[in-house]
């Protein structure tokens, strides 16, 4: 069974928002209505996003470290937010694993959203349905469009290529080799809910030099020399 | 979580609702095998109305609670997996046996349909419905707790306890109208119910502290590091990625400081045990036809308290993804 995800890279992700805002814009502009913002620009605006970039510090400075996170429905694979719905609104697709809400059926009893530990459901506040991430399912499965253009708009936008979309359930699939090759996690792995989205983990390119490697100690000139040495400046210590 | 008042009325008057019906059938009970003195089919008709109204009043708290209440009806389509489609099915059922139940009494339809036990337990139409109305009343309390008590992130719900507390509560507030519903009429029942009353606050008073206690000392499962996946001791949000609130900031957060918490958790340890319980005593001993209804007016407020006190403790693990607004 294909499962659709996610995986977002945080070694590459800056934090520019750029997932949001199209996000936004993609999906405030489709056929399901808009996502609902009130005092847009008064003193305490509020709206519905299906995606946000958080920021943490960690570590105490000075060695802190900078992460930018964003955070949208998982597409759990084992969903507690489907069965507890009461209306049968919330469901996860059996043909690609995505988790959606028909805005027809929710009666915005927001039980779900209580049973989500990842809190990326949003009572929208004039329509008053349950909104959230549908991986721009009017998009992935929107078969007029040309190949490269059936993915979510946040995977489209983002300058700097973090975020990678396919199927976590084909061993092949760029998103399952980044997950086993990059180590790819997932989160709050203790309630047993199986995202399928997945992080890659902050990454630190080091370079290791040790002393030898200074010293020239494999030298093999130095290794063949059978010349005793008193002082004298030698080939070692030219510098080219 | 967010306290909501539509939740905390509706918990509140269906529990008071059910139990008033537990305290009629119970009196039922006692007076076909003759442990009490038999009751005019009044009683129970009106009895029966005012735990309807109740059940009612519940109801149209819990529409205050949707986005949609236009579409309330579809809820019931998901019974399989949603404890609270379950309540939403089981608790017109229960109206409807309150309404049977009265009408019944009121219409005086109580020929025994067969007599058991040598002629001392005359079975009619309205101990079949109330022996019905005993199990849905159970079911509807156990729905309405598994609601709470199934979303197992929610630690502080997530036990037995939230059924005993929501089933013992409803079922002494219950017991205390029923008290309170005979005092005002005069009649004998009012030691009796009274003393029902008082047990079924003592169980609840055992459940209560029960998870004060359990909560006090939870460790949430939870934390910054399996909430991003950074393994690192000191995480901090520096931005939750808005400037303003959201519905994950108003709808998880009491937002009131921890003081009041503890004043409000005091106010119903307070009012809904051992004020009622004392003034159920005093009543017994003065004959006081006032003092039973004081204490089932004490105790709704101090259950009000105490639902309040339920939501603002349970901390959700999305409100680590919500600390700091820049
Ligand atoms: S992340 Fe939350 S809303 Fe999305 S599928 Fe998982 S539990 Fe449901
Ligand atoms: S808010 Fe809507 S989608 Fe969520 S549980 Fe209620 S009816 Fe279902």
């Amino acid at each position: 069974m294909t499962q659709l995800a996610l995986v977002i890279d945080l070694n590459v992700c800056v934090g520019c928002h750029a997932c949001v805002t199209s996000c936004k814009q993609w999906n405030t502009s489709g056929w399901a209505g808009p996502m609902v913002d009130e005092n847009a620009y008064d003193a305490n605006p509020t709206g519905t996003f299906f995606n946000r970039v958080q920021t943490y510090e960690v570590g105490s400075f000075p060695s802190t470290e900078t992460v930018h996170f964003p955070k949208s429905c998982l597409h759990c694979e084992d969903p507690p937010c489907v069965p507890v719905c009461p209306t049968g609104a919330s469901y996860k697709r059996e043909d690609n694993g995505v988790v959606l809400v028909d805005y027809d059926k929710c009666i915005g009893c927001k039980y779900c959203s209580w049973a989500c530990p990842y809190g990326v459901r949003e009572l929208d506040e004039q329509q008053q349905v349950m909104k959230k991430c549908t991986l721009c399912i009017d998009r992935i499965t929107d078969q007029t469009l040309p190949e490269a253009e059936r993915k979510p708009a946040c995977v489209i936008a983002c300058p700097t290529n973090a975020r990678l979309y396919g199927d976590v359930h084909d061993p092949d699939s760029e998103v399952s080799i980044a997950i086993r090759e990059r180590g790819g996690y997932a989160l709050m792995p203790e309630w047993g809910t199986k995202p399928a989205n997945h992080y890659l983990p902050r990454q630190k390119t080091r370079m290791h030099v040790t002393e030898e490697d200074l010293q020239r100690s494999n030298n093999p000139l130095t290794k063949e020399d059978i010349t005793v040495y008193s002082g004298e400046e030698t080939l070692d210590d030219v510098s080219w | 979580m967010h306290p909501a008042f539509s939740v905390i009325f509706l918990t509140t008057l269906i529990g008071a609702g059910q139990g008033l019906f537990l305290a009629l059938f119970t009196g039922q009970l006692y007076s076909t095998i003759h442990l009490v003195e038999a009751q005019p089919a009044s009683f129970y008709a009106l009895g029966s109305a005012l735990s309807l109204a109740l059940l009612i009043g519940g109801l149209a708290a819990s529409f205050f609670h949707l986005g949609r209440p236009e579409r309330a009806w579809r809820a019931a389509s998901m019974w399989r997996t949603s404890w609270l489609s379950r309540e939403v099915i089981v608790l017109p059922v229960m109206m409807g046996i309150v309404f049977l139940y009265g009408v019944f009494h009121w219409a005086g339809w109580t020929r025994p349909l067969i007599v058991l036990g040598d002629g001392a337990l005359p079975i009619d139409p309205t101990f079949v419905l109330g022996l019905l109305g005993v199990l849905v009343a159970l079911a509807l309390f156990i729905s309405t707790g598994m609601i709470y008590a199934s979303v197992k992130f929610l630690q502080e719900w997530s036990s037995p306890y939230t059924i005993g507390n929501f089933t013992f509560l409803g079922t002494a507030s219950g017991f205390m109208l029923a008290a309170a519903y005979s005092a005002l009429l005069g009649n004998t029942l009012v030691g009796f119910f009274g003393t029902w009353a008082v047990i079924a606050t003592l169980l609840g008073l055992a459940t209560r502290l029960a998870s004060l206690l359990r909560n006090a000392s939870l460790k949430h499962k939870s934390s910054l590091q399996t909430a991003i996946g950074v393994w690192h001791p000191r995480i901090e949000q520096t931005s939750q990625g808005f400037s303003a609130d959201s519905f994950n900031t108003r709808e998880f957060f009491h937002h009131q400081n921890p003081a009041t918490l503890a004043l409000i958790r005091n106010a119903f340890l307070v009012l809904v045990f051992p004020v009622p319980v004392a003034l159920v005593i005093l009543a017994y001993a003065m004959e006081s036809a006032t003092l039973p209804i004081v204490a089932f007016a004490i105790q709704y407020v101090g259950l009000l308290a105490e639902r309040w006190y339920f939501f603002a403790e349970a901390e959700h693990p999305q409100n680590l993804y919500y600390q700091r607004i820049s």
